[in-house]
């Protein structure tokens, strides 16, 4: 092997330092700040206990950047700000600046380019949201699609305070629901047992790990036309999905069987309450790309009914245990059914085992 | 011109259903893809159009054509996440797409300089489109050609950043703000979540475990990073002392807000009935009884602040439903300081500890909480020489199918710690 040919060794940097990064009055402040307040939607202001003061104005992203819109929001980065930016775990991009003069010029240009800011204390922040048709290998819908969607849908509570707490929405593409937990989350919810492509399962799928795979033990080992493949016990199977990956060919989505489900009053913060997660409001929503009309029409009824009846700081899940499920399923017109009785392991700690009723 | 065609008068790939995804206040990924189709460079203007092409026939048909595969660079066995298309005769540019995973730097923090070097990569080697960031806390540099993957990395590499985890391995953590902006951070999130990563790089780079393991670091229990839900090692900031109250603050809020809205949004929500407010409109904090919720620090965010006795929790086993449903983190190492180097050791140790006994424990495709579920919670305190502590649980366990006959063997060890606690001696060897 010549030295030309010779593959480079990795630099095992690992994760990189961040203070070569960080704006200069955070990096010199680090550790050693005292209060902060917004003074406006979308703009924090921190206060260090050295009385520096830095001014962050945090604005909508889609996410799936392109380079040239990074290059819009770099560019807005060294003209309006200090060249420092960062992301938040929603993809919003925040940007710093240590003058208060500079912060209405940037939400200028940031409005200028079409980044709307927002996102801060009582609104609804941007979706966290998977990779869906654009680049996962099993995925049932297009999270970017629906994100889109519903953040036109919703871009005037992005942009202002106005709910009663933060409201924090995912979507996912499956139900392995890598979106996480979420006030409201937009899941695929699969309705039809696998299709089974039984001439591919042998030369494709490791069959005792699939088996293995199944959290209800549906799937089992089987000779189907004389080759050695996987079957599915219709009526065990949950239709979860979990056998897809491993096994491609039990295809778990269809046209007529991926719908969407949407659940509510996950929690991740331990203010107040404890962390919770979040319970199924309706299933068997339609698939229905590109607008998915159902999808909107039943998130917008929820977010309406949290924002006219919540009290101040109570998030959607301390929201409906006040009020109680009854009345949520009242106020948003959706159905309660036998599939909201929960029949996994540990539903019995979700029943009401009390004289505790509302009426 | 309807879907599958291939093509129009101009080359491009109609896409109909995208283009209904352009209009609306928020910016639209439909209209960043097609720039790179029309304005990118050679590359990525073929790769993209056959990439709205594909996305566009996913709409039409409600179904994803992408299967995973085996791409890596040289040294490692992890980090890329290999796609290549199920309909490549269509769209035969993007049938390669694969995903680099980056780790950010902790805190996500950029400049406007390294974001533009990122992009200059991505536009040579890549496909121009990189997503900040994914639900994995990855830079996703999506769509990669399997012959430009080394070079997009190397690259990648040369500027300072390394490849992030997947697949049954350590995966790539992600950290709050905390301390670079927040006052609530309780705790050096940088460090911590740089000095456990970088120590266990090795899980990263070259997987080996029974499944997936992901550290996240929160500054204090408003947990921003998700860790209690999302982590199998989730580092939370608390603090053991008493809530700093400056009253004349706290007056001013009241004034500010009223004195009902006060006892509605800050007394009336505390979860454990710890606050009241006194005739004078200062606040009375009961902080025996304060479970370090944040909650009433959220509301008065200038009046109160943590604690000056700060430090982690440590919570382990957080999951979303594969395969035994979902879990969240359960509190093991309730206060730990974690200010001089010693404690740093202490935690990084730690974590090697509960990264190794899930490599020596779990079965195949468990995640660390289900092994916890299966062998309950004593067996995993015990290899882990972990005390119990009442604030493991919501409450003593209500089953009496327990055999307890060393119950006072368990009892005089407990009297054994507190008196170690309080200075005392007990036992003759002590």
């Amino acid at each position: 092997m010549n030295e030309q040919s010779k593959p480079r060794v990795p630099d095992e940097v690992g994760v990189p330092d961040p203070f070569q990064y960080m704006h200069p009055v955070m990096k010199a402040n680090y550790g050693n700040w005292d209060w902060h307040d917004r003074p406006r939607a979308g703009v924090l202001r921190h206060v260090a206990k050295s009385g520096d003061v830095i001014y962050t104005v945090r604005a909508g992203t889609q996410r799936q950047m392109d380079v040239f819109t990074i290059r819009k929001l770099a560019d807005i980065g060294d003209k309006y700000a200090d060249g420092h930016i960062r992301f938040t775990t929603r993809s919003n991009i925040e940007y710093m600046v240590a003058e208060e003069a500079k912060v209405a010029p940037l939400i200028a240009a940031l409005n200028e380019a079409g980044f709307p800011v927002g996102g801060t204390g009582a609104s609804v922040s941007m979706i966290s949201h998977t990779q869906g048709w654009l680049h996962c290998d099993i995925p049932g819908t297009d999270a970017s699609g629906v994100v889109k969607g519903l953040m036109d849908m919703l871009h005037e509570e992005f942009v202002q305070e106005k709910m009663p707490n933060r409201l924090r929405i995912t979507t996912s593409c499956c139900q392995i629901n890598c979106g996480g937990q979420g006030d409201i989350a937009v899941n695929v919810q699969y309705t039809k047992p696998p299709k089974i492509n039984h001439d591919l399962v042998a030369n494709v799928c490791e069959r005792p790990a699939v088996v293995a795979r199944c959290p209800v033990a549906a799937i089992r080992p089987a000779m189907v036309n004389g080759k050695p493949s996987l079957e599915v016990d219709e009526k065990k199977c949950v239709c979860c999905g979990a056998c897809y990956p491993p096994c491609p060919p039990m295809q778990i989505n269809g046209d007529d069987s991926t719908k969407i489900a949407i659940w509510v009053g996950g929690k991740h913060s331990n203010a107040r309450s404890k962390p919770t997660f979040h319970k199924l409001a309706v299933a068997n929503l339609p698939n229905n790309a590109p607008h998915w009309p159902e999808v909107k029409e039943v998130v917008r009824r929820i977010v309406e009914a949290y924002k006219a009846d919540a009290k101040h700081w109570e998030r959607m899940g301390e929201w409906i245990e006040r009020i109680g499920w009854n009345r949520f399923f009242e106020m948003t017109d959706l159905a309660f059914t036998k599939h909201h009785l929960d029949t996994w392991t540990g539903a019995r700690k979700s029943m009401n085992m009390s004289a505790h009723l509302h009426f | 011109m309807k879907d599958g065609d291939p093509k129009d008068q101009t080359g491009k790939h109609p896409t109909p259903h995208l283009d209904e995804l352009e209009d609306g206040p928020w910016p639209s990924f439909v209209t960043g893809l097609k720039r790179l189709r029309d304005e990118g460079s050679d590359g990525n203007q073929k790769m993209m159009n056959d990439l709205l092409g594909q996305l566009n026939h996913s709409y039409e048909n409600r179904m994803g054509y992408w299967k995973g595969g085996t791409v890596s660079v040289f040294g490692y066995g992890g980090g890329i996440i290999p796609r290549f298309s199920e309909v490549a005769d269509k769209f035969p540019e993007s049938k390669e797409f694969h995903t680099l995973r980056v780790m950010p730097p902790a805190g996500y923090h950029y400049t406007t300089d390294i974001l533009r070097k990122m992009c200059d990569i991505w536009e040579e080697h890549g496909s121009g489109l990189i997503a900040f960031h994914g639900q994995s806390g990855d830079i996703m540099f999506q769509g990669c050609t399997t012959e430009n993957t080394q070079k997009a990395f190397d690259a990648l590499n040369e500027i300072g950043f390394d490849l992030g985890g997947a697949g049954p391995a350590l995966r790539t953590a992600m950290s709050c703000v905390g301390h670079a902006r927040c006052e609530q951070s309780c705790y050096d999130e940088v460090r911590a979540h740089r000095t456990i990563i970088n120590k266990l790089l090795d899980e990263m780079h070259r997987p080996a475990l029974p499944y997936k393991f992901k550290f996240k670091f929160s500054g204090c229990a408003n947990d921003c990073v998700n860790a209690i839900h999302r982590a199998d090692f989730a580092v939370i900031g608390t603090w053991r002392d008493d809530i700093k109250i400056d009253q004349e603050k706290v007056k001013e809020h009241v004034a500010e807000k009223g004195r009902k809205y006060t006892i509605d949004t800050v007394v009336s929500m505390c979860p454990t009935r710890a606050i009241s407010l006194n005739d004078d409109d200062t606040l009375e904090i009961d902080n025996k009884s304060c479970v370090r919720c944040m909650h009433c620090i959220n509301v008065m965010t200038k009046a109160l602040s943590p604690g000056d006795d700060r430090g982690v929790s440590v919570m382990i086993g957080g999951k979303r439903a594969l395969k035994i449903g979902d879990l969240m983190g359960i509190m093991v190492v309730p206060f730990m300081k974690l200010e001089t180097d010693e404690d740093f050791e202490k935690l990084e140790e730690f974590a090697e500890n509960v990264v190794e006994f899930f490599a020596d424990n779990a079965l195949e495709h468990e995640r660390i909480g289900e092994t916890i579920d299966r062998i309950g919670l004593p067996a995993f305190l015990e290899a882990m020489e972990i005390e119990v502590d009442p604030n493991m649980v919501n409450h003593p366990r209500t089953s009496c199918y327990v055999r307890t006959d060393d119950f006072d063997d368990e009892a005089a060890k407990w009297f054994e710690r507190k008196a170690h606690k309080a200075g005392l001696s007990v036992g003759a060897d002590d």
